[in-house]
Formats: C-alpha cells, structure tokens, sequence
C-alpha cells in the first residue's frame, strides 16, 4: 500500500515532467514529424498520469463510484481528442493536449479533496468541452462576429450590474448570479469573454484619440463595476487585459506606461480606502502575525506547500483540506502539497507553454481584429495564472482567483474552454485558405 | 506632437473611407514586436514567481513549517522516527526509542538536568524540542536505502540536532546549584553559544504525563516548569553597578578623577542606604567603590545621573525588549523615567534595586558583552544539523545582537570587574589558577532572604566563557553564588 502509493507519487512525476518536455519540444520543432511524435508522446502522458492518479485514490479507498468516474473521464479525453481533430484538422494539436492535460491535473485533485465536487466539475467541464466544438465554426464567420463591439461592451457592462442589484454573496464577493434558485452562474466569466471580443472589435476599426475615450470609459466603467463587487482578482484581470490590448492595438509603450502607471495608483487609493483590500495586503506581508485571522488561509497554504516540499506527501496523504477554498483559488497548495514542489514548477511550465503557445497564435495571426482578440484572451489567461499561484505562494497578495481548468468551479472551466477554443478557431481560419481571408488581401 | 498624429489619423479616416490598410497596423513587423514585448514581460514575472517559489523551498519553508499551527506535524511523525538531540561533547540528550510493546518513547538520559533548555514533546513541546521540531522530524534521504524505506513504509530516522550545551558544565552547575532553587548559564562570549543553561528546581521530562497535574497546578509552590534562566526575573542587586558605572562614564568623561569619602550610610528625604554590614569604604575612587560593591557612592552616583540617559543605556542593553534569541524569555525591566520617577527610586535603582528586573540569561548576556570588548552576540542552543549519518546539513553562524558599548569603555570595565576579584566582594575565585573577572550582587528582598547573584567571565585577556549565577532567597552573592560560579569555572579550565 505505502509503497504504491510513494511509487505512483513518482510516477506522476515523471509523467508530468515527460509530458512538459514534449509539449516545449512540439512547440520549438517546426518539422511536422517530430512535431508528430511529441503529441503521440503528449496523449501517452495525459492517460497515463490520468490513470495512475485514480489507481492511488482506488486502492487508498477502494470505491466503486471511483472507477465510474474514471471511466466517464477516459470516455471524454479520447472524445475530445477525436472529435476536434475530426472537425477542426487545422486546430493545435498541443493547445489541445495541453488543454486536456489541465483538466485531468484537476480532475484527480478535486476528486482527492472532494468527490462530490468532483462529479459536477466533470460534467460541467465535459458540456463546456462540447460547445467548445462548435466554438472554432462560430469563429470562422468573423465578419459578422466582429460587427457587434459595442453590443458586447454594454452587455457586459448590463451583466455586471444586474449582479450587483441581484446578485448572492460568496467568499466574500457579491459576484454569483442565482438562476431560478438552481444553479449560481458567475456571470463575470461570460463578461470575461465578452470584454475581449468588445475590445478587439471596436480597436481593429479604428484607434482614433476618440475612439480610444470611449472604450477606456467603458472599460473602466466595467472594471469599476466588479470592484464594487468586491471582486479585486477580476477587476484586475480585466484591467490589465485592456491595458495590453490598448498597448498592442496601438503600439505606443506610452499606453502601456500610463495605463500600468494608472493602475498602481489605483490600488494605492484602494488600499487607503477600503479596508478588505487592507486586509489582504497585511495578510500578504506578515500571515504568520495575523494567523488567527486574515492570514489563516495564507498561512496554512505555505504550510501545505513546505510540508509537500519538493516531492509531495503523496494524494491522501497531506492535509489539503485544512486549507479554506482549497478547491478553488488555493488548489496550487494543494496539489504542491500532496504531488510535490517539483510537479507545482512543471504545471507552472504546463502553463507558461501554453501561454506561448496562445500568443504564438496572436502574432501570427494576420487579420487585426484575430490578433487582437487573440492577444486579450492570450493575457487574461496568462494573469489569472499568475494571480492565482502568485497569491497560493505568497509572492503577491491574495486576489481570489482560480487557476483555470484545474479549479473547481463551474463558470470558470466553461469560459477558459470556450476563451481557447476561440483561440483555435484563430489558428484553424489562418491556416487554411478561406474566402473570407482572400477578401482581406486586396 | 499626439494632436498632429490624430489630426492625419483623421484626414487620413476621411480620405481613404474604405481603405482597408488603414484598421491593419501600419507595419507588420512593428505589431510583432509590440506582441513580443507580452511575450517578455509575462514570461519574465512566471520566471520570477517560479524563482520565489523555489526560493521558499530551498530557504524559507522549514522555519515556516516549524510553526506549532502546523497540523501537519503528527503527519510527519508518521513517517521518521524523531532526531536525537546531541550536547556539543557528543552526549545524547535526547532520543527516540522503542519500548517493550513496541512504542516509540522519547527517552531523556540525564531526566530534569537539561528539563528546560532541551524541553519535552509531550503536554506542549519546549525548548529545543519545540524549537527544531521540524528539523528533527525531517529524514535527510539522499541514500537509496532511505527511498527503499520509504518505499516499503518503514520508518527512516530524523535528523539530529548537536547543541553548543557542554555536557560536562552542565553537570557541574546542575551538580553545584544542588537542592537550592536557582539557574546558572552559561555564554561564549564570542559566539553567543550557550553551553549550559540550569534552572531548578525542574521536572523529570521522562515522567511528564505521570505528574503533569502536580505540576501544570504548581502544587508544591515551586514552579519546576518555569525557566528561570531566560523567564524568572529579579532584582539585578549590585551586578546592575556595571550598568551604573557605564551610564556614569558617559555622562562624566572624568570618571577617573571619581571620588568619594564613603560613610557606611547615606540618608535622602527619610531613606537610608546602608553599605553592606555597615561597614564604611573610606575615601574611593570609581575601581574601589565597584569592587567593595559601596552602595553609598553608586547611590549618590544615581541621585546625579539622567534619568532618560540612563532608560536610553538599559534600552540598548535589552531592558524592556524581548532578547535577541530563539529560547522564550520574559523582558528584562527598567522603569525610571524623568517626571514620574523620584530621586529616590533613581538612587535605589542606581544600586540595582528599585524597580529593575532582569532574568539570568539577560545578565550572562551583558557579562559576555563586556567580555567580548562591547560586541553583545545573539545567544543561541543550536549548533548545527546532521543527518543521522553524520553528515552536516546545516550550521548555525554567531550572530551580532548589537554593539553595546565601544571596546575602550569595556576594557574600562573589564579592569573594573577584575578588581572584585583581586581586591573585592568575590575575592575566592583569586585563588583559581584562571584569572577570572565579575561582580557579585545581592537583591534585598522585604522580610525574605536577599537573592544571591554572581555574573562573570574568564580569562579576562581572551573570555572563553562568561557566566551568570543566581540563587533565591538565600543571603549574600559572595557567600552563595561565586562558590557555584567557582566550581563551573573550575570544571570548564580543568
């Protein structure tokens, strides 16, 4: 028993640290062949690490719900790997892996912390991965996606307010949004789409002075809105996002400069003003002096993590649990804990990989209203990562985000999918010849 | 310069409506670069996350784990068997060992001699048992042999931890304090190492679950958990007149010239403080008055010097400050303040009464200082870490607490308290064949028996070891505690 579970422990080691060697080879190699082998090697990896996480949670409680779930999950990893490169053949076959490789990290740490949880997760995960298919079409018929900037800035701005009004408060923020008493839908993660495509549409038309005001003012209106929500992640996801949007639509550092210029600013009023910003930042400076309190979940998370150390406790055998929102914003602890400080660096690479991979996508991409939208996603993706583990291990204060597709949580794994799957679809209409790029091409 | 841009940007929209070229960016590459500059500044914070992490690995995580509010102790006592805790001479402190029925047992060879400094694990862990916990429940595995036990689920053993505690001095003060209630400690003075550090009465660790009830309820009055060493806090009696002196040496830079006829006596508003048996010095310079320890010069001393001057001196020394070190301890305190304190109290606090308070290892502390020419040093009970193959994990550095006073003034007061010894109250140590240098102090108490004080070190060219001794309730210092300083210097230059 104990010594499966220690070797399972370094299995999915290897496994993880194989998989993030072949996904940063396939995206340096440009010849197809070795490109090739690498996705085989990749596919190899998820199901193998997929399945040795399960086989340690079986045989440390033997259940047989476990291996339904097990199966259920195989079943939509090699649905979603057929069926994409059916449809989409132009698709990123490592954008993809690396997209299910995520999902699986999550699933076996959320079925470690929570069974339950667990279940709804994949269910909600396999629907998003099911609209995600139609996503890459959606994308391809840009004209008339494009057409609707400022429908989409004013909806989500409508959103953001209907939240405020009727939105439930959770963790602390009022951002849950509850329909018909069924089911709480975070409507900040639609806003989040909505945003991006709001940005890129009005920007690829033109970057006039004026046009610049107006959607700053928008923008700034929504990120207002959710700091009203007390939801200071978001609201600085979707700054940050709009500043390097502005920065990259008109190339001027200048923005850049201003806007970041801005935004410190504005959390330094923050911080004098309110006080549950105040709170976070003492707990980030000293955990340990407020440990009973604010600091308590700060402190136990850095626990966790120098508990695990560099090779983990091994799933089951740590105490991830006496982590608040361990499922959600803290699961980086958790699985530096149980899988170890090693595997915690290789996700972080897993992650980094695909943020290269995403802006690879960007800056290929030819159309501007593509590279934009291309671009947004790239970064809100690539933030939130850093604000999620960067707040785990208290290398910046803890803003409450999750880390996408490894978090419970059923809005966020909804909007990351589809946010990639736009993203393919970029890369699936560049490389092909289509009639609608011909038309770009005067 | 951005209106006349905006300007063409304008004309430009209106002239060529439907051209097309006019939404792309005017130069491909340029939009690339733009995008790439992302590219940097994003990989470079994940770089830089990456690195913190790594460095909270490597460096940080195992004083944030040692944190008794963290659960996952018992988790790791699951999987090592706890570390030995080893004196400096190669002595087992401490060690974990399996009993008759097959249960782990930490065994305390020397039972209450190291009870405070060493500490326990069960009914709350203290000392260096809370203090390394950590350390001591971490197996170093580099071996195969270790991830094969680990493997097979049994248990490899923890690291140990090697004090700077000399056993043999230990033995000697734990030996010399006999049945009387007390603590000795002992200092390196240029390190800061601690090698022995006694408190009595104490408690046997081995039978703390039998007798926790008489103990945790004090029910023999005699408070056997308390550390006196670092915890209990006393008047400092005379031993306090080497801060005096200091404090007069600043405010006077012609301290040399100091002179007064002592009486035996000396009254202010209806207080009278009496040399020790009455006995008057005669006329004495500063070196005589310190060494026959005459309270009427020091306290006539007290009535001129200034008050915050004096608070500001103590303060630097520690007083009202937790000490620079890992064990627990009580704050030393100094309480004379201009404005609310009287001449009276600054004349009693001059002599080391009053309200001042200090605790032995304090007073070890300030002895080392003078030893090591005014450079106070963190006092520490750790050494280093090994494996339980012997191979060094970790070593702990002396570390610097802070200056405390400048090596002429310390030379000054070196020469100072070698005259006790040569001339004064603890003339008995002259005849050890090692020059030592002190002060003895005696703290009246009302209606008991004065605390007994001694703090010194030895030799007074190159101090190898400073010490400080208190006894309760017994009588004078020179009578009860420099017989006890004088057989733990005897054991440590033997």
């Amino acid at each position: 028993m104990n010594i499966a579970i220690e070797l399972t422990k370094y299995l999915m080691l290897i496994l993880t640290g194989a998989y993030t060697y072949h996904a940063f080879r396939a995206a340096v190699k440009k010849n197809k062949n070795s490109q090739d082998k690498s996705y085989k090697w990749m596919t190899c990896c998820i199901f193998m690490f997929h399945f040795t996480g399960y086989f340690t949670l079986f045989i440390q409680a033997t259940n047989n719900k476990l291996l339904l779930l097990y199966g259920l999950e195989v079943l939509v990893l090699i649905l979603a790997l057929k069926f994409y490169k059916i449809l989409y053949p132009g698709i990123s076959g490592l954008l993809l892996r690396n997209m299910l490789m995520l999902l699986s990290v999550g699933y076996i740490i959320l079925t470690r912390l929570s069974f339950d949880k667990a279940i709804r997760q994949f269910f909600i995960s396999a629907a998003a991965l099911g609209l995600g298919l139609i996503v890459p079409a959606v994308v391809n018929e840009y004209e008339k996606i494009k057409k609707y900037g400022w429908i989409y800035g004013i909806a989500g701005i409508g959103l953001l307010l209907l939240v405020i009004f009727i939105g439930t408060e959770n963790y602390g923020a009022t951002s849950w949004l509850s329909i018909f008493g069924i089911v709480t839908v975070q409507p900040t993660e639609l806003v989040k789409l909505l945003f991006v495509f709001f940005i890129a549409s009005l920007f690829s038309e033109n970057i006039s002075f004026k046009r610049i005001c107006i959607v700053t003012a928008l923008a700034g209106v929504t990120v207002l809105a959710l700091v009203f929500q007390r939801d200071l992640g978001g609201a600085l996801i979707f700054f940050v996002t709009y500043v390097f949007m502005l920065y990259c639509a008109t190339e001027k550092p200048l923005y850049l400069l201003l806007g970041l210029g801005a935004g410190s600013l504005a959390s330094w009023i923050a911080y004098f003003l309110f006080d549950h910003v105040k709170v976070r930042v003492l707990a980030w400076k000293n955990p340990f002096g407020y440990i009973d309190k604010e600091g308590y979940q700060i402190s136990q998370s850095l626990f966790a993590i120098g508990t695990g150390g560099w090779f983990g406790m091994g799933l089951n055998q740590g105490l991830p649990t006496s982590i608040p929102v361990v499922d959600s914003d803290f699961i980086f602890a958790a699985i530096s804990e149980e899988l170890g400080g090693l595997f915690a660096l290789f996700l972080i690479l897993l992650y980094i990989n695909c943020f290269i991979v995403l802006i690879n996508i960007a800056i290929k991409s030819e159309n501007n209203f593509f590279r934009l939208l291309a671009l947004g996603f790239s970064v809100m993706f690539g933030f939130q990562i850093f604000l999620s583990v960067g707040g785990v291990i208290k290398f910046i204060p803890s803003t409450g985000v999750t880390l996408p597709l490894v978090s419970y949580g059923g809005s966020s794994v909804v909007s990351t999918i589809v946010m990639l799957m736009v993203i393919q679809g970029i890369f699936n209409t560049g490389s092909k010849p289509s009639k609608s790029k011909a038309k770009e091409r005067p | 310069m951005r209106k006349s841009i905006l300007k063409k940007d304008i004309t430009r929209k209106k002239s060529e409506k439907n051209n097309i070229k006019n939404k792309m960016p005017r130069d491909k590459a340029s939009g690339r670069k733009t995008i790439l500059s992302v590219v940097y500044i994003f990989t470079g914070l994940f770089i830089l996350m990456m690195g913190y992490f790594a460095h909270f690995l490597i460096f940080k995580s195992r004083d944030v784990i040692n944190s008794t509010y963290n659960q996952r102790h018992d988790v790791l006592a699951k999987r090592v068997i706890r570390g030995k805790i080893i004196s400096a001479d190669g002595v087992v402190l401490a060690e974990t060992v399996t009993d008759d029925g097959e249960n782990e047992v930490r065994n305390y060879p020397f039972d209450d001699m190291y009870a405070h400094v060493v500490g326990r694990v069960l009914r709350g862990r203290t000392g260096i048992e809370a203090a390394e916990n950590i350390t001591l429940l971490t197996s170093y595995s580099n071996s195969a042999g270790a991830l094969y036990n680990d493997l097979i689920g049994v248990k490899n053993p923890g690291n140990n931890v090697i004090t700077t505690l000399n056993h043999k001095l230990t033995k000697a003060a734990y030996d010399a304090l006999g049945n009387k209630t007390g603590s000795v400690v002992a200092i390196e003075p240029s390190t800061g190492k601690i090698l022995a550090m006694v408190s009595k009465p104490a408690y046997n660790p081995n039978e703390i679950d039998e007798n926790w009830d008489r103990l945790s309820e004090d029910q023999d009055n005699e408070s056997p958990l308390l550390n006196r060493a670092s915890q209990g806090l006393y008047p400092p009696g005379s031993t306090f007149k080497i801060l005096t002196a200091l404090a007069y040496m600043r405010e006077n830079p012609d301290y040399l010239d100091y002179s007064y006829n002592c009486k035996g006596k000396i009254e202010y508003d209806g207080m009278v403080i009496h040399c020790s048996n009455n006995r008057s010095h005669g006329k004495v310079d500063l070196k005589k008055a310190f060494a026959k320890s005459c309270n009427t010069s020091f306290s006539s001393i007290g009535k001129e010097l200034s008050m915050d001057g004096f608070r500001e001196l103590c303060e630097s020394f520690f007083f009202n400050k937790d000490l620079p070190a890992k064990i627990s301890n009580n704050k030393s305190r100094f309480e004379l303040k201009t404005g609310s304190s009287g001449v009276k109290e600054a004349m009693q606090t001059a002599i080391g009464q009053g309200k001042t308070l200090i605790t032995p290892l304090h007073n070890a502390m300030i002895a080392a200082a003078v030893a090591n020419g005014g450079i106070m040093m963190k006092p520490y009970t750790v050494d280093r870490i090994e494996s339980a193959g012997g191979r060094v994990l970790k070593g702990y550095i002396p570390e610097e607490a802070a200056v405390v006073m400048s090596f002429e003034e310390a030379d000054y007061l070196k020469s100072l308290m070698r005259a006790v010894v040569t001339d004064g109250t603890a003339s008995r140590l002259n005849k050890l064949d090692v020059k030592v240098a002190g002060k003895t102090g005696t703290a009246q108490q009302d209606g008991k028996n004065s605390h007994a004080w001694f703090i010194g070190f030895a030799p007074i060219n190159e101090p190898k070891i400073a010490i400080s001794v208190l006894v309760e309730n017994i009588g004078s210092g020179s009578d009860y505690a420099v017989p006890i300083a004088e057989k733990v210097f005897e054991e440590y230059f033997k």
